[in-house]
């Protein structure tokens, strides 16, 4: 039963849930889900570019939604557009784009499902250092800027007035978030990668009254979405992507009860 | 005034939008331990002004120099998301970090110090002021500005916060930039006042301000009135040299 595989997924995924859960709830605060949509649709955009110039995938896909984070917030200054229109033009038509693109590259072959919803089978030994050498640096670059993102994220005003450079972190946080979305595609899939980010950060919301406590609650219900859901994903063989986000979803759901409750 | 007791200086500030002036042409300078109060009426451009003090924007014309690093702001309005679970004791130290004492002793001083583990999203208008205040405080401070700090406060707080924050000034030597529209409790705590109209209207101490024409322009003869009562009640403490204030009465 306890295939190498699946317990190499297990590591990659315990890795992704630790970083997912901090930067999810800043996703959620902030009010940027839409927003990691777009990133990771652009990451569609990474592994095409990675395979059709045979480089390295994770590094390509950062670049690629490093790069469409910071057009983002450019654009976002220099445009009259909404926030949300802005990012619905670039989000679908970076999936256009990329599902077209694809569409030329018959002549390889290689598992479109696979990088929509994640494919557990895949990850390899290699794909365990990325996620745990990136996860570790996302996480270290974090609690470095943890203070002053907070700050901004409550008031950018204040924040700026005492001397917090709220925009610098914030774009440090953008490129965080890419990086997020690189090291995990492989597992979850560019469709669904927001979910895990902010489904399990939603029920943390529900059951947590401080900051630091929805903090360790969303890490919890990724750790768990992610046990459960791969070891699901092996057994009756379903993609491990959705797998994962629907086991979060259950765990939501729960925590609602639980919130109805204590009102 | 020493040169290096300055904290801000604005000169000749001020910021277009879509080709409007939201305010132009702000001489102001505050100093260590100096209360300066910006009025005027709605759109005037005092928050404007506070902003352009406080380096909040990019394309200003004229000059801002601020001579100190150690801010504390209190904004018109904050708003806490519904999705971002925060005590009072997580907004105290919110850009800096505190000892449990400073951040006890500041809720205590502006009287809310039961509220500490409430959620920030669950207080009344005036309890978040007052939160709002001990915050500003609790880091001590060089420079304060403070955009309608008492908003929402009861009339007795009100009287109180405005002492509290005379207190303050001279207790930790800050400078404080404060905005209201309370005219005569504040010009009560105020060592300098500007009135603002787009532009500077007219500056002074708070006698000199209620005295010139253009403020009975703005604020009418009322206000205007209520301002020599307290100059009346006031009047012997500028004939000494200050020190006998407690006699005043």
């Amino acid at each position: 039963m306890l295939d190498d595989s699946l317990i190499r997924a297990l590591i990659a995924g315990i890795g992704i849930a630790l970083v997912a859960g901090p930067l999810g709830c800043f996703v959620v605060w902030k009010r940027l889900s839409f927003f990691g949509d777009t990133l990771a649709h652009s990451a569609l955009l990474g592994v095409l570019l990675s395979i059709s110039f045979d480089i390295n995938v994770s590094f390509t896909i950062f670049a690629v939604s490093s790069l469409v984070a910071l057009l983002l917030l450019r654009l976002e200054k220099s445009t009259n557009l909404a926030g949300d229109a802005l990012l619905g033009l670039i989000s679908h038509s970076s999936l256009a784009v990329g599902l077209l693109i694809l569409g030329f590259l018959s002549f390889i072959r290689f598992d479109i499902m696979g990088i929509l919803f994640g494919d557990i089978l895949s990850v390899n030994t290699n794909d365990l250092l990325v996620v745990w050498i990136g996860g570790a640096l996302i996480l270290i670059v974090l609690r470095y800027i943890w203070k002053p993102l907070f700050a901004s994220t409550v008031n950018f005003d204040l924040a700026e007035a005492e001397g917090m450079k709220p925009e610098r972190v914030n774009a440090i946080f953008t490129i965080l978030l890419a990086a997020l979305i690189a090291i995990s595609i492989k597992m979850v899939g560019v469709l669904l990668i927001t979910g895990l980010l902010i489904i399990p950060t939603a029920m943390a919301r529900n059951l947590s009254n401080n900051p630091k406590q929805m903090v360790i609650l969303s890490v919890v219900g990724g750790l768990l979405s992610v046990f459960i859901g791969l070891y699901a994903s092996f057994e009756i063989n379903t993609a491990s992507g959705p797998s994962i986000v629907s086991v979060a979803l259950i765990l939501f759901i729960l925590s609602l009860i639980k919130l109805q409750k204590k009102n | 005034m020493i040169e290096n007791n300055i904290l801000v200086k604005l000169s000749n500030a001020g910021i277009m939008k879509d080709n409007k002036w939201l305010v132009q042409d702000v001489d102001l300078e505050i100093n260590k331990g100096q209360i300066v109060t910006l009025i005027g009426p709605n759109g005037s451009g005092k928050t404007t002004t506070a902003k352009i003090a406080l380096g909040l924007y990019k394309n200003i014309e004229g000059k801002v120099e601020r001579f100190t690093k150690n801010i504390s702001y209190v904004p018109q309005k904050v708003s806490i998301d519904w999705t971002l679970p925060l005590r009072v004791v997580d907004f105290m130290v919110l850009t800096q970090d505190l000892k449990s004492k400073d951040i006890t002793d500041a809720l205590n001083l502006t009287g809310v110090e039961h509220l500490m583990n409430s959620n920030l999203r669950d207080l009344s208008g005036g309890e978040f002021q007052r939160v709002l205040l001990a915050r500003a405080i609790a880091k001590k401070p060089e420079l304060l500005v403070l955009d309608e700090p008492v908003q929402g406060v009861d009339f007795n707080g009100e009287v109180a916060l405005y002492s509290l924050i005379k207190k303050i000034s001279e207790a930790i030597k800050c400078g404080i930039l404060l905005i209201s529209h309370d005219l005569h409790v504040v010009m009560s705590a105020t060592d300098y006042v500007v009135c603002l109209n787009g532009h500077v209207c007219c500056s002074g101490t708070p006698i000199d301000v209620a005295k010139s024409d253009h403020y009975r322009e703005l604020f009418g003869e009322k206000s205007s009135q209520l301002l020599s009562i307290y100059e009346h009640n006031h009047d012997h403490v500028h004939s000494t040299d200050g020190d006998i204030v407690k006699d005043a009465k």
